[in-house]
């Protein structure tokens, strides 16, 4: 029993961090209609910026936390100007082959520049250690990546359904033509909410860094797992990406614990079968096909 | 079947004529006999993957330092005069290995190739090489395999293998009191043959493995495999891991708790870049199974400081292996006067070597082994270390007559 709450716990832990990616991917696809494959980069640079600040500034991570999302919006808004929008009147395909291109340029960036093998990392004092509650074993930075990326999350979700801002980039989602003809502007909101979705990335990429490796390629896999979690939740699903995010990891946790072979295969399983049984993903509305 | 059998025919008619075409004027040179008026060493390995600081580009920097010794310490009376040093990049993929390997012996006029990290892609090249009649000095790739059951009599492996690594590692932390193990391995061809190594190393020793936990490769969350050994309750977690995957395992390994259990880390295999990357704290005690450290004596010190003002980094093993089968090779080529595979082969067998590389060296003829003494390193504490790259503390020597598999068992038959 202990090892299954374990486990969970685990999983969930692991589900932070599709979580907190895939909300972003969800944003941007959401408002611009962009399939961002560059979203495993952001989050790659996020973790590298951490490293970086640490070895440079010493930075600690608190620190990171709040300086690269700043860093990342402002990258995210760059590309989006000088980029991104260029292509956003043609079919999708052509932002997510630009998206594709800039990843493979990104990676190879910061190969040049810091190598294959790594980055160090060393997590704040407070956050060192582990709970033992009744069995079952719970290392504090797990936690704390777990509360953190929940109350991320939650903020979010308020924004969208709470505040004006919300209301705008929700109406200038799903109905952009009656948005517009009810005076608002609807491509004001494009850019920021694109920095908006790469900072989640860069985020997710801080919050990282303690625990895996810090290579140029930590986010291709990261990726591709990222594109079935948003298509598990729901393309454009804001509730649909994190609670498809959290999900993917427990199956990967539970996977890995009792048949680790086939433990990534499981995430494509599942994928599959929610598009058969809903093919617009778990939250997500169907489309109009007209 | 008659249509297939026809383009084979003509694939290799036009083989043929390539390689005629680049024979050009026939043999020539200084004197020997040279394919193509040269000898051309081709560097095949990760120039852009995970491998790629553990070997990569710095390697083909040392195979060109070899060259440079070589030309120096002949000068006039080298058998050849022109040695060119290419490089390919096979992304770790054996497919990509395997037709660029072909590519280099038949297209490109390699002599020889060199490196050929991935043990799956070092079979792949090791079947072109003798399919070519050419040589395959392998330095990266640590599968018994290539001097075992697929052994060949144009393949060699010159640094290390799954045996010397379970058995330095394996054999000393089961004597000194880690009786029960748990294996995390990385399910492909490495992973498995270390697995195997380990725990046969393991059993010898008097202990047991209780249970082995296939992963996926490349991996980045191993946090659930990690308490699944931990509740197997070993006395060692045994991590097959390489690279990128082995800093995952680690960081992780470091956060769970297990440490502070009593349950120790036995590195499989670690590069002194992965020390590097992850930071000496992080790794501080670990033992594991060495093949060369560029600090060990004056000699490898003196070869690290030259690739040094090279390259402005400091070897791995991988390195110091590929500037070795580099020069050793060339000295095989000026002793038979000439680059045809069959001879260079009969210089290489039997030789013993002491370099910059290898001590007590020996290049067995019976499975092309390269047999020298082995190293059990323990990683420094970040106290310990006084200067940069100064983070291995060796242990002790494994002399090489028992770092490596006695020949009669390897299984290979020529």
């Amino acid at each position: 029993m202990n090892a299954v709450l374990q486990y969970a716990v685990q999983g969930l832990a692991a589900g932070s961090f599709y979580a907190l990616a895939a909300l972003g991917l969800a944003v941007i696809f959401g408002v611009l209609g962009v399939v961002n494959f560059a979203h495993g980069a952001f989050y790659m640079l996020g973790a590298v910026a951490a490293a970086v600040l640490l070895d440079t500034l010493d930075l600690s991570l608190w620190w990171s936390l709040l300086v690269v999302p700043v860093l990342m919006f402002g990258f995210g808004v760059a590309v989006e100007r000088l980029l991104v929008q260029w292509l956003l009147r043609l079919d999708p395909l052509y932002n997510f082959l630009l998206t594709f291109g800039l990843t493979l340029v990104l990676v190879e960036l910061v190969k040049q520049r810091y190598g294959v093998s790594g980055l160090p990392y060393e997590l704040p004092g407070p956050l060192q250690g582990r709970f033992d509650l009744a069995g079952v074993v719970l290392p504090r930075y797990q936690l704390f990546v777990l509360l953190f990326s929940l109350a991320i999350c939650v903020l979010v979700w308020l924004v969208m359904t709470r505040s004006r801002v919300g209301m705008i980039v929700r109406a200038s989602t799903e109905k952009p033509d009656l948005a517009r003809a009810l005076g608002i502007n609807v491509g004001r909101w494009v850019t920021p909410v694109f920095g908006f979705g790469v900072a989640l990335a860069g985020l997710a990429g801080v919050l990282a860094a303690p625990f895996r490796a810090i290579t140029a390629e930590m986010g291709n896999n990261f990726a591709i797992i990222l594109f079935a979690v948003v298509v598990i939740g729901g393309l454009g699903s804001i509730v649909g990406a994190v609670v498809a995010g959290f999900l993917v990891g427990l199956v990967e946790a539970f996977g890995q614990a009792y048949a680790p072979t086939f433990a990534q295969i499981f995430i494509f399983v599942l994928m599959a079968l929610i598009i058969l049984v809903r093919p617009a993903g778990l939250f997500g509305r169907k489309e109009a096909t007209a | 079947m008659t249509s297939r059998r026809m383009r084979t025919g003509a694939s290799a008619m036009t083989a043929v004529l390539l390689l005629g075409a680049c024979g050009g004027g026939g043999p020539g040179g200084s004197g020997g006999d040279f394919s193509g008026d040269k000898l051309v060493l081709a560097v095949l390995n990760d120039q852009s993957g995970v491998y790629k600081d553990a070997s990569g580009p710095n390697s083909v920097k040392a195979v060109k330092m070899a060259v440079a010794d070589f030309q120096k310490k002949y000068g006039d009376q080298a058998v050849v005069d022109k040695i060119d040093v290419t490089s390919t990049d096979h992304q770790n993929k054996p497919d990509i290995a395997n037709t660029k390997a072909s590519e280099l012996y038949e297209r490109q006029g390699a002599d020889v190739i060199l490196d050929v990290p991935t043990s799956s892609a070092a079979l792949a090249v090791a079947n072109q090489a003798k399919n070519h009649k050419k040589l395959f000095l392998d330095v990266s790739a640590a599968t018994t395999a290539l001097t075992g059951a697929q052994c060949n009599k144009y393949t060699f492996q010159w640094a290390y293998n799954t045996y010397m690594l379970a058995n330095g590692t394996g054999t000393t932390v089961t004597e000194n009191g880690g009786k029960n193990w748990t294996i995390i391995y990385p399910d492909y061809e490495f992973g498995q043959n270390m697995t195997k190594s380990f725990s046969d190393a393991i059993t010898r020793a008097g202990g047991t493995v209780q249970s082995t936990i296939p992963t996926p490769f490349p991996n980045e969350n191993f946090a659930t495999f990690l308490t699944k050994a931990g509740s197997t309750n070993p006395d060692v977690i045994g991590t097959m891991q390489a690279g990128g995957d082995l800093i995952n395992l680690v960081k992780q390994f470091n956060e769970s708790g297990l440490k502070e259990k009593g349950v120790e880390l036995a590195v499989g295999l670690m590069l002194i870049t992965d020390i590097h990357s992850l930071g000496v704290d992080q790794f501080a005690g670990t033992m594991f199974t060495d093949a060369w450290y560029w600090n060990m004596d004056a000699e490898a010190r003196a070869w690290a400081d030259r690739f040094k003002a090279e390259t402005g980094t400091r070897p791995t093993f991988e390195h110091a292996g590929n500037y070795s089968a580099a020069l050793q090779y060339l000295e095989a080529v000026q002793a038979a006067g000439t680059d045809d595979a069959d001879a260079v082969v009969g210089k290489l067998e039997g030789k013993k070597v002491n370099d910059a590389f290898l001590r007590n060296g020996e290049i067995r003829a019976k499975d092309h082994s390269v047999v020298h003494d082995a190293y059990l390193a323990r990683v420094k504490k970040p106290a310990e270390v006084k200067e940069e790259w100064d983070y291995e503390e060796i242990v002790t020597t494994i002399p090489a007559a028992k770092a490596f598999p006695p020949a009669e068992a390897s299984g290979c038959s020529m």
